[in-house]
């Protein structure tokens, strides 16, 4: 397989077939928290996605040079480290640059250093053995599949808002039902790509 | 020997990522403003919510742009306010609140209509027909409010809650729990307190309670300064005018209202 076709069926799996939200269920905490309103949903997955993308060109080289062959075990300890620190990183430049998406997305900025999502990209790149270009195009799309699930479900959040709902429902549980549906419906590209 | 490189790499990756940082400070910190730091620490920091902004810290900047007024921490009370305005340089004459149960009927006074047997909750008697009392705005007795607060203010006695004054926040989450709405906020100093909350007409309340509000309007006619007025069928204080002289108090046929 050639070179673009392969990258090709990376982004298709990243964003469709294996959503990181919707199929892998990584990541689950700020897709339940912070899509209650479409822009900050979006400008959320715009800093996950930086932070993957930033993530995997650096645990790359880290990985392969330092860790590998002997120190493998330690991929965990130095990944989270090093995303702790990039998402410090981007937290000091959002709150320079860009001030009201700082505000807007609060307590969840630091929270992606807890992210599942971060860290699980860059653990799979390793699992899958893909190399430098291919990790970064794997990050990307897991970043855009994020992106896509969030402004989904910030869509469908913002129409249960407005819908009658009975009480023992309002709040949380309604918002997990109606994450399993959408989460669902994804199922149905597990077929594609294979 | 073997685990001197692995602790090394770690040790190496740390402070790379540590110095990276701190020189990424250096360029692009943002200077806080000064002001809300310091309000910052004049607040209690419970990030109760009551004051409406998202956590003390959500206040402070409030307060810091001047899109507040310093009165609205209930934790902290009238210390905060006065610290708060301090700061500010603003002078601040805040109220302490409580919150208060206008109920008097609970559990000897109201009569009961059967007996309940369910969930020793408020909320699971108020849906069973209203609750076993035969008033519709009375305190039932099984403590919601108790469980709600956060600053143990309120205890129960005789199958009554009973608020500590010195103890309460006014943080309103038991005025929020209370199935019956019969909870408010009232200023501490409030010398004459009403206590019913029956919106029913005369007859019918009379018969429900010993101590229920039947709305004959004496109160209304002894207040010399027009503070009192029965609103729905109900006596309603208005403190910015109670002179707390205590006439309402003394006419009250059905004992309703005490005055301190």
């Amino acid at each position: 397989m050639n070179k673009i076709t392969f990258i090709c069926s990376i982004l298709l799996a990243g964003i469709l077939t294996n959503n990181m939200v919707l199929s892998k269920f990584l990541g689950i905490c700020p897709f339940l928290g912070v899509s209650k309103k479409l822009n900050t949903a979006f400008s959320m997955s715009v800093a996950v996605t930086l932070v993957m993308v930033a993530a995997s060109a650096v645990t790359y080289p880290i990985y392969h040079y330092l860790l590998y062959p002997k120190y493998t075990y330690l991929e965990t300890v130095v990944f989270i480290l090093v995303i702790a620190a990039l998402v410090q990183l981007i937290e000091m430049v959002l709150k320079k640059y860009i001030k009201p998406v700082y505000n807007a997305l609060g307590i969840y900025l630091p929270l992606i250093t807890t992210n599942c999502a971060v860290l699980g990209v860059t653990m799979l790149n390793i699992q899958n053995e893909l190399d430098f270009v291919s990790s970064i195009f794997n990050a990307l799309a897991a970043g855009l599949g994020f992106m896509l699930a969030m402004v989904l479900f910030a869509g469908v959040r913002q129409k249960v808002d407005e819908a009658d709902i009975p009480d023992f429902l309002k709040g949380l549980p309604i918002t997990l039902i109606a994450a399993a549906l959408v989460s669902l419906s994804f199922l149905g590209f597990a077929g594609i790509g294979g | 020997m073997e685990i001197l490189i692995p602790v090394l790499v770690v040790l190496i990756i740390g402070i790379i990522l540590g110095l990276g940082l701190s020189f990424a400070d250096k360029f692009m910190s943002v200077p806080v403003d000064e002001k809300q730091i310091k309000i910052r620490e004049c607040l209690p920091g419970a990030n109760c919510g009551a004051c409406g902004f998202s956590g003390c810290d959500g206040y402070a900047a409030a307060l810091a742009a001047g899109e507040a007024q310093p009165d609205k921490c209930a934790p902290g009370g009238e210390t905060t306010a006065k610290a708060l305005g301090e700061v500010l340089g603003v002078k601040v004459e805040a109220q302490k609140k409580v919150a208060f149960i206008a109920c008097g009927g609970r559990p000897d006074k109201v009569k009961e209509t059967f007996e309940y047997t369910g969930l020793k909750t408020c909320a699971a008697a108020a849906l069973a027909g209203g609750g076993p009392i035969a008033c519709e705005f009375g305190c039932l007795g099984y403590g919601d409010c108790m469980r709600a607060c956060d600053f143990n203010a309120i205890t129960l006695s005789d199958g009554k809650p009973v608020i500590c004054e010195d103890l309460c926040a006014a943080c309103g989450k038991c005025v929020k729990t209370c199935p019956k709405s019969i909870i408010s906020l009232i200023p501490k100093d409030a010398k004459t307190r009403v206590s019913c909350s029956n919106k029913k007409k005369g007859p019918a309340v009379l018969k429900a309670c010993d101590v229920s509000c039947i709305a004959c309007g004496m109160c209304e006619r002894a207040c010399d300064a027009g503070a009192i007025k029965v609103i729905d069928n109900l006596a309603v204080i208005d403190y910015s005018l109670c002179t707390a002289c205590g006439k309402c108090a003394e006419v009250c046929p059905r004992k309703v209202i005490t005055a301190k």
